[in-house]
């Protein structure tokens, strides 16, 4: 097969949203806001990247799912480029992305201009604010660890960024 | 290879990558599991920095440069980090406390770093800035309850500024290839000096009022503890050379 002549930008991004986060499999890249543009050029499709962390292990193999999923419908003449800038942020994720990182026990982020001090991080489980900073740093570079009190059930924070 | 740009970029790149380096020797042996987590999750993002800057380099070399080979086939002297991040870490006070003069002075230069003319420099300083925000506020809640908490933690803080308060003037004294292109450094050490001297009250602990401060590690003269890391470093990439995984 191959490129199809027809194929628009918009077929490209739902193609992109079936590729997920390697670490967090119920949010696709889109949902992440790390997809920052995709166009065509001669029916061949760009895609701009942006990554998470500076050193997040996960944007080599997110690159290569992209190139994947792309392969898989018949395009062979790819191009993923990352760009730092503006750097990203958790503003981008999408409330869809959100909702879903709730339903699977992380406590989704707060808007980024939200002052730390002013900050509500709220269980997943029972939706209680009553909870306490374990550590800054948790299981991959983007989560915090964060206790319930009220339920006391230990959970990850997706840290704003 | 030699130009004023690509030492000062190869500069930035090893400071973040011989600090991971360090940091990463703690996976596994951290106090308790949060902190060996959080340490080596700094590690990470000091990596993720080395990279971007050691990438950016190879791109402006040509020659077949590549991060890898910028990071595994050069020796001790064509490192320029700084001899604080080379420090050994000793005990859990030296690694906090190192950690901790570093990040407040990286925090101050990717500030600066960020409305660098050179778009990619400025571009990366931006993104690693958020990072070094977290390492600096935990590194700095570490040194205030290590410093104002048992007589033992506080003997071992001191300890730490004994052995690395030498380390720290270098910092702040433009090397040349700095001076042609890169943020000026001796704009900074006020606003750390001040930082610091906040902290350090606030941990109980005094720190040198005038001392000797060893120089050398920008300009490629380093102290014996380099060359150790170096070769653990790049001992794979030397025994199987252009080995991938």
């Amino acid at each position: 097969m191959v490129s199809n002549p027809t194929i628009t930008e918009s077929q490209i991004w739902d193609i992109l949203a079936s590729v997920c986060d390697p670490e967090i499999p119920v949010l696709s890249i889109v949902d992440m806001g790390i997809v920052r543009k995709v166009y065509l050029e001669e029916n061949n499709p760009v895609i701009i990247i942006t990554p998470t962390y500076t050193g997040c292990p996960a944007m080599d193999m997110i690159t290569m799912q992209i190139r994947m999923a792309l392969l898989e419908h018949g395009f062979t003449q790819i191009t993923i480029r990352s760009e730092l800038a503006p750097a990203w942020t958790t503003d981008w994720m999408t409330d869809e992305g959100k909702r879903k990182l709730q339903e699977y026990g992380i406590a989704p982020p707060n808007p980024s201009t939200t002052p730390l001090s002013e900050q509500i991080i709220q269980c997943p489980q029972c939706r209680s604010n009553n909870t306490q900073l374990i550590s800054e740093f948790g299981s991959t570079a983007c989560k915090a660890l964060y206790q319930c009190q009220d339920c006391k059930e230990p959970f990850d924070y997706f840290k704003c960024h | 290879m030699n130009d004023p740009l690509n030492k000062y970029i190869l500069h930035l790149a090893d400071n973040a990558l011989i600090l991971a380096q360090r940091n990463g020797e703690w996976c596994g042996h951290g106090p308790i599991l949060e902190q060996d987590i959080a340490i080596t999750n700094i590690s990470l993002d000091l990596l993720g920095q080395a990279r971007n800057f050691y990438q950016y380099a190879a791109s402006l070399q040509g020659n077949d440069a590549t991060e890898d080979s910028l990071a595994y086939l050069r020796i001790e002297n064509e490192y320029r980090n700084g001899l604080l991040v080379e420090q050994p870490n000793i005990d859990w006070a030296q690694t906090i406390l190192r950690q901790y003069f570093f990040s407040a002075y990286q925090y101050l230069l990717y500030e600066k770093l960020q409305a660098s003319d050179d778009a990619q420099l400025a571009a990366i300083a931006a993104k690693a800035l958020k990072e070094v925000s977290y390492h600096l506020r935990w590194s700095r809640e570490w040194v205030i309850r290590l410093g104002d908490g048992t007589a033992e933690s506080n003997r071992r803080m001191m300890q730490a500024v004994d052995a690395l308060w030498r380390y720290t003037g270098e910092l702040f004294i433009p090397a040349d290839y700095e001076n042609q292109v890169g943020v000026d450094v001796s704009l900074i050490k006020d606003a750390w000096t001040e930082q610091v001297n906040v902290v350090m009250a606030e941990a109980g602990i005094q720190l040198p009022e005038k001392t000797f401060m060893q120089t050398g590690g920008k300009q490629g003269i380093h102290t014996e503890h380099l060359g150790y890391i170096l070769a653990e470093l790049q001992y794979v990439q030397r025994a199987y050379p252009n080995s991938s995984w």
